[in-house]
């Protein structure tokens, strides 16, 4: 199996060793560093913290939304937090949490010293929160921060938008950077930086859905720039790109938009593979059943996610010729979804199968997210999709994927390497508490819009007719209650961090990987001599 | 399909075990024409279709959950692939698939057939309100939020159609093929009518086409689906579908009564209204015509809206005024009022945002000025 030197040690100080010293003190270890772990932890803090900005949100939508009529905040105010969560969400939560795991993982998991572009490293994490409080502070704004959605239709967002818009399109422009900066890191260091032996079909299966991510990442960004600067232009130097009457089209915006709007859901997913994939087999102590299938899925997925953008347009009377394209690439991606969803069932089967945390959330993963992908199924239906568009449904829909999709991943993922970051154990009880709330909760607040969908109520409203008041309420149950489970994390993580069980350097009885071969917590500097990859490598 | 359908529906209520209010629906509508009842099918073999494959793959699972868990001294196997099992499980989804594809090519190429209709209707949204416009006929209306601001502040009890009620709703015949013709003044809308299946955006600059063809009388209510502003919540549709003959008879009454209002409407150019009688219709008109953006106080939203108490374009440029009302400014959500509000309106609202909220300016604008404007142009 796996063979390695360990060369450094846990403290790191040896001064006699210029490559071997340890972290700077104070503040200026996190200002100036360039160790991918440190890194790692600030991308992954700075992702929490913005879980929760988002989710305040949320929690002021669903208040709001809690009885019929205007309670708590004025229609604009609402648009604004809709919008903001969504924005705050994606960018602040999501995407921030996958580049800190990457930051952390994929060096520890090809046998790298660190990311193959640390400096630059250092900027892509240091830009975001300039990004955030630039964008965030258009809340307090006259006239309010962005409030025409985060998909930011023209001409919603030029001609009629707060005049706060410019900020928003700025903000957008650094994350941007920001995640093509991180894109690149991560293509070069699995790209040049793996052990000796460690081939591509060797490479753990974070890495890989990763690698496939970033690649995603650096196709499209430049997209979305292009949408909010002429979007910017649109509005604040009179060109008419969006705008019918100067010649321009507003379907024109949302084919740009969703052509970088549908690989970004799928950036939002392919690291998750990559997580269950590692999880599952460690848990079933049984290896990942069908590796190669699981590279080609994914590279299809990534593939096929470049011709379906329209299906999120379908209402904006496209030909009939285009909507079928749409409709049947759409579908066609349930293919390779399926096999994976396959693969981690047949993984299982026959393993020998324990319940830790991390594979509790995994577990729900793979149910959950593969509830979000039959809706997603449904959705491709286009003359379902007539009645499906712009309501609850895909509310449901996109949250079962990304909450109970790429967030619970996440979760997985943090208390699965936990042990690795900190040295301690969690405190099992106190996660399986977080667990069965967060998982109850999720779905007394997500599965009940599918209801609210079919039964006709749009998204994006403040507030709605009266045979739609009984769900909205037990939603927003669902909602704190959700809200208030991840309370339960942040003391789980505290904790943990201030001390705990000693874990040992691999934690998890059926795990492999080299990132389990290095002790815990794990040195300040890892692999500073390439370990030696034999027989089946790490996955 | 009805009958098969039934246990699922059944089972859908189960999974919901709420206080299932009778008027709470929790699937989608069957709808009253013959394409809204087809995408009802295909939306509920889909259903049921995912339901199969998920109930079978998460029956595996969770055999394995049970059975092969370490507690219960489970050995792990160690296969890891098999060729065979994993063709299998790319094709079969690939044939399920292609037997979903075919009646939903089938349905969706018959919506979007608009051909050889019987009537068409232009539908144009615009912030917040529908304007439906009968093709050849000569005949057409606003279509605005009929709810009281009061009872969604919650000051009175809400009524049953709270939020999904109009002044004027479209009138349609049944057993018609009715062509909608559906576009923008501002910024996109979409004209949902659950009960038609027919959601298409309003797109300014554009014109989409749509279709339907209504078996049964009765009112059907939908909305706004697209994000449009502020008050997208607050922009229903309510279709009064009646029998052919009944809405012929209601088309020729109104082309009728637009006619003698239009009359009407040159006599008052003579007209002199009372300060009273402009400051409250004037009144009346702006709550429901400007409030929405510009206040009922008169203060807009700053960095939105402007303020119009203390305006310098009220207070000192009256031609201006009655111009912006008039025909909207380009480039900004403020719209043309000339269409939407009658001669009396217009003067009246005028006449009030110039002397409302301490905007004294004493000026009186009557029907006549409004008049004088339309001609100067």
């Amino acid at each position: 199996m796996t063979q390695l030197h360990i060369t450094d040690t846990a403290d790191g100080h040896s001064d006699h060793d210029e490559a071997h010293h340890g972290p700077a003190k104070g503040l200026r270890r996190w200002l100036f560093t360039t160790n991918h772990k440190d890194i790692g932890t600030m991308y992954l803090l700075f992702s929490l913290t913005m879980f929760f900005v988002g989710g305040g949100m949320a929690m002021v939508i669903r208040a709001e939304l809690f009885q019929p009529g205007l309670q708590l905040v004025e229609p604009n105010f609402f648009n604004q937090m809709t919008t903001m969560h969504g924005l705050v969400m994606i960018f602040g939560a999501v995407m921030p949490s996958f580049v800190g795991l990457a930051n952390w993982m994929i060096p520890m998991m090809i046998g790298a010293p660190d990311m193959a572009l640390p400096r630059m490293n250092n900027w892509s994490f240091w830009i975001l929160p300039f990004a955030f409080v630039l964008m965030l502070s258009s809340l307090f704004m006259p006239g309010g921060g962005p409030n025409f959605g985060w998909t930011f239709y023209a001409p919603l967002s030029t001609t009629y938008s707060p005049d706060s818009t410019a900020l928003f399109v700025f903000a957008v422009h650094i994350m941007g950077i920001s995640s093509i900066m991180g894109a690149i890191n991560v293509i070069v260091t699995i790209w040049n930086l793996r052990a000796p032996g460690m081939t591509w079909m060797k490479l753990p299966l974070f890495c890989w859905t990763w690698l496939i991510t970033a690649f995603l990442l650096i196709a499209v960004m430049p997209v979305l720039a292009g949408a909010v600067t002429m979007v910017l232009t649109d509005k604040y130097f009179g060109t008419s790109f969006f705008e019918a009457a100067g010649g321009g089209d507003p379907v024109m915006f949302q084919h740009i938009f969703w052509f970088f709007g549908h690989p970004e859901v799928y950036i939002m997913i392919l690291p998750s593979f990559g997580i269950i994939s590692a999880i599952i087999p460690t848990f079933s102590r049984k290896p990942l059943f069908g590796y190669a299938s699981m590279v080609y899925a994914t590279a299809s997925i990534a593939g096929l996610s470049f011709l379906v953008w329209a299906h999120h347009m379908f209402t904006v009377g496209m030909p009939v010729a285009a909507e079928l394209f749409f409709m049947y690439c759409t579908m066609l991606i349930s293919v390779p979804t399926g096999v994976k969803v396959f693969n981690w069932v047949a993984t299982m089967w026959r393993g020998s199968l324990s319940f830790e945390v991390p594979m509790l959330f995994a577990l729900a993963f793979i149910v959950l997210f593969t509830i979000g992908g039959f809706s997603g199924l449904m959705l491709a239906i286009t003359p379902a999709d007539f009645q499906y568009h712009d309501t609850y449904f895909v509310v449901a829909h996109f949250h079962y994927v990304l909450v109970t999709g790429a967030i619970f991943s996440v979760l997985a993922a943090v208390y699965y390497w936990l042990p690795k970051w900190t040295g301690h154990m969690f405190n099992e009880r106190l996660a399986k508490w977080h667990f069965w709330c967060s998982v109850i909760s999720v779905n007394v607040l997500f599965f009940p819009m599918h209801f609210l969908g079919l039964g006709g109520m749009p998204r994006r409203i403040p507030d709605y007719s009266l045979q739609f008041a009984d769900i909205n309420a037990l939603v927003s149950i669902g909602g704190f209650a959700f809200g208030l489970s991840q309370l339960i994390f942040v003391v789980v993580l505290i904790r943990c961090i201030r001390g705990g069980l000693t874990a040992p350097a691999s934690p998890w009885e059926g795990a492999h990987g080299l990132e389990w071969t290095v002790p815990s917590p794990a040195p300040y500097h890892t692999f500073s001599t390439s370990p030696e990859i034999e027989g089946n490598g790490s996955r | 399909m009805g009958v098969r359908v039934k246990p699922i529906i059944l089972l859908l209520s189960l999974l919901a075990t709420l206080p299932a209010r009778a008027q709470a629906r929790l699937n989608m509508t069957e709808g009253v024409t013959d394409i809204s009842q087809k995408v009802y099918g295909l939306h509920m073999t889909i259903l049921i279709i995912c339901a199969i494959i998920g109930l079978l793959v998460f029956g595996v699972m969770f055999w394995a959950i049970i059975h092969h868990r370490k507690s219960k001294g489970a050995r792990a196997a160690q296969f890891h692939e098999s060729t065979k099992v994993e063709i299998l499980w790319t094709l079969i989804p690939f044939v399920i698939l292609i037997a979903m594809a075919v009646p939903a090519t089938r349905t969706l190429v018959a919506m979007e057939d608009a051909s050889e209709s019987d009537l068409t209707v232009q539908i144009t949204g615009s912030q917040w309100k529908w304007h439906y416009r009968y093709f050849d006929e000569g005949v057409e209306f606003y279509s605005l939020l009929a709810t009281l601001p009061q009872q969604i502040q919650g000051r009175v009890a809400k009524g049953d159609n709270y939020l999904l009620e109009v002044d004027y709703p479209l009138v349609l015949p049944t057993d018609r093929k009715i062509r909608f013709l559906i576009t923008s003044d501002d910024v996109i809308h979409s004209w949902w009518m659950p009960a038609f299946a027919v959601k298409k955006d309003a797109i300014p600059g554009f014109i989409n086409e749509a279709w339907t063809r209504i078996n049964q009388p009765g009112l059907y209510r939908g909305q706004c689906a697209e994000l449009c502003g502020k008050d997208h919540g607050f922009m229903p549709i309510v279709v009064d579908a009646r029998s052919p003959e009944e809405f012929d008879g209601w088309l020729a009454q109104l082309r009728t009564e637009q006619a003698e209002a239009k009359a009407a409407e040159q006599q008052l150019v003579a007209m002199e209204m009372t300060r009273d009688e402009l400051m409250q219709l004037g009144e009346q008109v702006y709550q429901r015509s400007c409030a929405a953006c510009h206040q009922a106080n008169g203060e807009g939203i700053p960095g939105a809206f402007p303020a119009l108490k203390g305006s310098e374009l009220v207070l000192n440029d009256r031609a201006a005024h009655i111009d912006i009302v008039l025909y909207g400014k380009a480039g900004t959500a403020m719209q043309s009022f000339d269409k939407q509000l009658a001669l009396k309106e217009l003067a009246a609202v005028i006449t009030y945002e110039r002397n409302a909220w301490g905007n004294d300016t004493g000026d009186l604008v009557q029907p006549g000025d409004i008049d004088q404007a339309r001609q100067g142009q």
